[in-house]
């Protein structure tokens, strides 16, 4: 089990390569990426900032937590912060278990605990120049028109 | 007794800053920062609970504090 935020690139081998088992039936692999609008307004790029030491030792509660109730210690997780560009990803989850059942469910944990819990946050930038901290809590707007 | 209060993403925009010392008297709580942090000019970005940690675990409003702790100020959080 290993969990890391990180401000490089993700590389999604070696994590893949770190919950490999020969008693592993399914290995399930997450990402989220920087996709290029939300809310109708077209993002060019996210900038994530971070509580670092807090983010750091949240994440591996996250983890610690999946483990005991999923029954499998081969899951790693890192999240990126600073500048992404359009298609990177932000976060990567690599579970492995002995039956996809759990593996699927431990990963989805996973990404819901890090959406609730994770100190951190994003500035999107848009095409015209300007950008904006993300808040979840919002409610988004979107009509039919926009 | 003095605290470190810790701002984050719009909060830190908005209130031109990243941590603030605050010295309040002995018993206060997550909720007297709270209080003046939303008192500071740009402070009522701050909803009336945010979420807070104290020395980096998730904290509640009446949390007694001790000097020298660090209380974070929590935005909604947007990982993943």
């Amino acid at each position: 089990m290993r969990t890391a935020i990180v401000d490089d690139v993700i590389d999604v081998e070696s994590l893949l390569a770190e919950v490999e088992r020969d008693s592993n039936g399914a290995t399930v692999l997450f990402m989220g990426t920087v996709r290029d609008q939300n809310n109708g307004r077209p993002v060019t790029g996210i900038e994530y900032a971070c509580y670092g030491p807090m983010a750091a030792r949240e994440l591996s509660s996250i983890c610690t937590e999946t483990a005991e109730r999923f029954a499998t210690l081969d899951i790693v997780v890192e999240h990126r912060v600073g500048h992404l560009a359009v298609g990177e990803a932000s976060v990567a989850i690599a579970v492995a278990h002995a039956r996809r059942g759990s593996a699927y469910e431990a990963s989805r944990y996973i990404i819901e605990q890090i959406k609730r819990r994770l100190p951190i946050w994003k500035r999107e930038e848009y095409t015209d120049g300007t950008r904006e901290w993300v808040d979840p809590t919002a409610v988004a707007v979107v009509g039919p028109e926009s | 007794m003095t605290v470190t209060a810790l701002l984050f993403a719009s909060y830190a925009d908005v209130l031109q800053r990243e941590s603030i010392e605050i010295a309040l008297p002995n018993g206060a709580t997550v909720r007297d920062v709270v209080a003046h942090v939303r008192a500071m000019p740009g402070g009522d970005i701050l909803p009336p609970s945010p979420l807070v940690a104290v020395n980096q675990e998730y904290a509640r409003p009446d949390a007694v504090l001790a000097s020298g702790d660090e209380i974070a100020i929590i935005p909604p959080v947007a990982g993943g």
